[in-house]
């Protein structure tokens, strides 16, 4: 444990401004979760190996020369139909059940996406170099990967995209709606079953993108998919469903939070720290709620 | 208890005890048949009776292993030399040394976890439904990252337990480990089964069906979780002194915190056998066991492929579980009144 930070002021920034750029894309994902747990009220622990599988698109686009920006595009597409058909074989057997029934069957996912990844891909730490360079910025004393901007960029570029599309397209409308009441929007001609599974394949186009950018920023791995889960499920229990705002600046509270533990604890505790702090926010929050009699619904 | 149940313990116990005798190739298959055995009884009592999905007992299981392990070094040799690599190699338990560590480990591996259960369960139990899944499942995990960066306890590169000692017999290590598992189950059983002939289970039954309306029938609801885990917290502690010790090595998160192994196997395990009822986990544990070491040779690598999609079935066309699955087939066995001429009746519409 060594506290350079404290020596080096400028670290400080420069956590400060990873953990931003970071955050950005943890909400892009926590956007998805919220998304169909708002609107399926299922809760997809495979939400990070969809993730991971998007990461692995744009890195073979990277590998066949294809610059892997363009996994950006490629890569949603792709795990739209993913998305589809992962909700046609598993998850449309689970929407009205208990919400522990969709936790198991997506653990379920989870482990079998983790192992075909695994035979498919390799179990080698992979990333697709998109060769933005750096800029440098205090004289130098803060590096920031030109990629990480851009991903930041694309990610609320995409974030944006979808808010305008829910408020302006039917389909949006129609999604929208059967979050409400999905009896009623059966009632008035809305297909329910077509806007889950829309729903789910649009939670797995934005992982493919965040998927995408992760592999150009940063690393990607077989076994890497539950942090990420959990880290969008605690920005969507912080921010609650619905409130994007709340999502955007939870996911790069998020992001900061892990940078500075990455500093002051070491990255061994990196990781452990993540799930730790959703222990305590959970907890925090059950106190909080005990007060008045209540609970975490 | 009528005399057909006393036949059947009495069979059972036999049997347990003339098993690594009948089948001296598959002692370690037993004793981790009788372990799983162990954790499936013990989620029963959380997911099953109370209606806690916990993915986090694997934290006590976890927690009994290390401290089982680190006892029985640190009791005669220093801790930290041991770990640093080569230890079991300078310094050697003689038997008496070996099992005395054994002893006081399970004694702490299985005390000290019911404490923690004790101490964390008034924050964590307060959590319901799948806000308590998804918490229970980061402690699990969280628990595995942060012994993964400890030194003294092996840090990333892991722990080795101290080898059995000889004392003369090739065969004696197995039987060791088997009657101890073995033994540990037996009181487990006896424990649970203890419990859910008291006004306990109806305590844990009635905070599943509706907890609101059973505090506000004036039962202490928190006081009865937090019981109830440590029970599972206990015994889940012991069954992993037991198994770091047969296993002989202690990796964070391959072999201690393995929420994607045993973590996933107790739950699947207990719902494959149904969950809810004494028999169902045991059932469901000696199935899965059979299925896994029968099938997993033939899956070569592609076990966990084989996992998932084993999960993903049970959960969605087998929630109820072959004791569930039994229960509907022959309810008159299960103590139901059955109305002859309804069953009639509904086998006609059937």
């Amino acid at each position: 444990m060594d506290f350079l930070i404290f020596q080096v002021p400028m670290l400080t920034v420069q956590a400060t401004l990873d953990g931003v750029l970071l955050g950005i894309l943890f909400a892009l994902i926590a956007y998805g979760m919220a998304l169909q747990w708002g609107v399926m009220n299922i809760i997809n622990i495979a939400q990070g190996d969809l993730v991971i599988l998007g990461g692995y698109i744009a890195y073979f686009m990277y590998l066949y020369g294809i610059h892997p920006a363009w996994g950006v595009i490629v890569s949603p597409i792709i795990m739209y139909f993913v998305g589809v058909i992962i909700y046609k074989l598993v998850i449309n057997k689970v929407v009205d059940r208990d919400l522990f029934i969709s936790i198991l069957a997506t653990f379920g996912i989870s482990i079998l996406f983790m192992q075909l990844m695994n035979f498919a891909f390799g179990a080698d730490v992979v990333l697709a170099n998109s060769g933005y360079g750096t800029t440098m910025l205090f004289d130098n004393s803060v590096t920031l990967p030109n990629s990480k901007i851009f991903s930041a960029f694309i990610s609320i570029v995409f974030a944006i995209g979808l808010v305008i599309y829910m408020k302006k397209s039917k389909l949006g409308r129609a999604i929208r709606a059967t979050a409400q009441n999905a009896r009623a929007a059966k009632i008035l001609g809305v297909d329910t079953e077509k806007v889950y599974a829309a729903t789910f394949g649009i939670n797995a186009a934005l992982c493919g993108v965040a998927g995408a950018l992760i592999s150009i920023t940063f690393t990607i791995h077989p076994y890497m998919g539950l942090p990420y889960t959990i880290r969008s499920f605690m920005i969507v229990i912080v921010a609650g469903l619905g409130n994007l705002p709340g999502v955007a600046m939870s996911g790069m509270g998020l992001g900061m939070f892990e940078e500075f533990a990455d500093y002051i604890l070491g990255t061994e505790f990196r990781i452990g720290s993540v799930f730790l702090l959703l222990v305590l926010i959970l907890v925090y929050r059950r106190f909080k709620l005990s007060k008045k009699r209540e609970y975490l619904k | 208890m009528n005399k057909n149940n006393l036949i059947l313990y009495i069979f059972i116990l036999t049997f347990g005890i003339a098993a690594p005798f009948i089948f001296p190739a598959f002692k370690v298959q037993l004793s981790i048949l009788c372990i799983l055995i162990i954790l499936a009884l013990t989620w029963n009592v959380q997911g099953g009776e109370m209606g806690y999905n916990t993915f986090g007992n694997i934290l006590f299981y976890g927690l009994g292993m290390y401290l089982c392990a680190s006892v029985q070094v640190g009791m005669f040799f220093p801790l930290a030399e041991w770990t640093e690599g080569g230890g079991e190699k300078t310094f050697v338990h003689t038997p008496t040394q070996f099992f005395q560590g054994m002893a006081v480990g399970l004694a702490v591996a299985a005390v000290a976890p019911a404490i923690v259960a004790g101490l964390i369960g008034y924050s964590i139990l307060g959590l319901r439904g799948h806000y308590f899944a998804i918490c229970t499942l980061g402690l699990g995990v969280a628990a595995g990252e942060i012994s993964g960066g400890i030194e003294i306890i092996g840090a990333g590169q892991g722990f080795t337990t101290p080898p059995f000692p000889n004392i003369g017999s090739l065969e004696a290590r197995g039987e060791f480990f088997y009657f101890c598992s073995f033994i540990v189950l037996v009181l487990t059983f006896i424990a649970i089964k203890a419990i859910y002939s008291t006004r306990f289970k109806l305590v844990l039954n009635a905070i599943r069906d509706n907890e609101d309306k059973a505090e506000a029938m004036g039962i202490q609801t928190m006081k009865y979780k937090i019981i109830g885990w440590m029970i599972s917290a206990f015994f889940c502690g012991l069954a992993g002194g037991i198994m770091g010790g047969l296993v002989g090595y202690i990796d964070s998160t391959d072999v201690a915190f393995d929420g994607r192994e045993m973590g996933v196997f107790m739950v699947l395990m207990a719902i494959l056998g149904g969950k809810g009822t004494l028999w169902g986990p045991v059932i469901g544990a000696t199935v899965f066991h059979i299925f896994k070491e029968g099938f997993w040779t033939f899956f070569l690598g592609w076990q966990y492929v084989a996992l998932g999609v084993l999960i993903i079935v049970i959960v969605i066309y087998f929630p109820e579980g072959i004791m569930g699955w039994l229960r509907e087939k022959y309810p008159e066995r299960f103590g139901e009144v059955v109305d002859e001429a309804d069953r009639k009746a509904q086998v006609e519409l059937k």
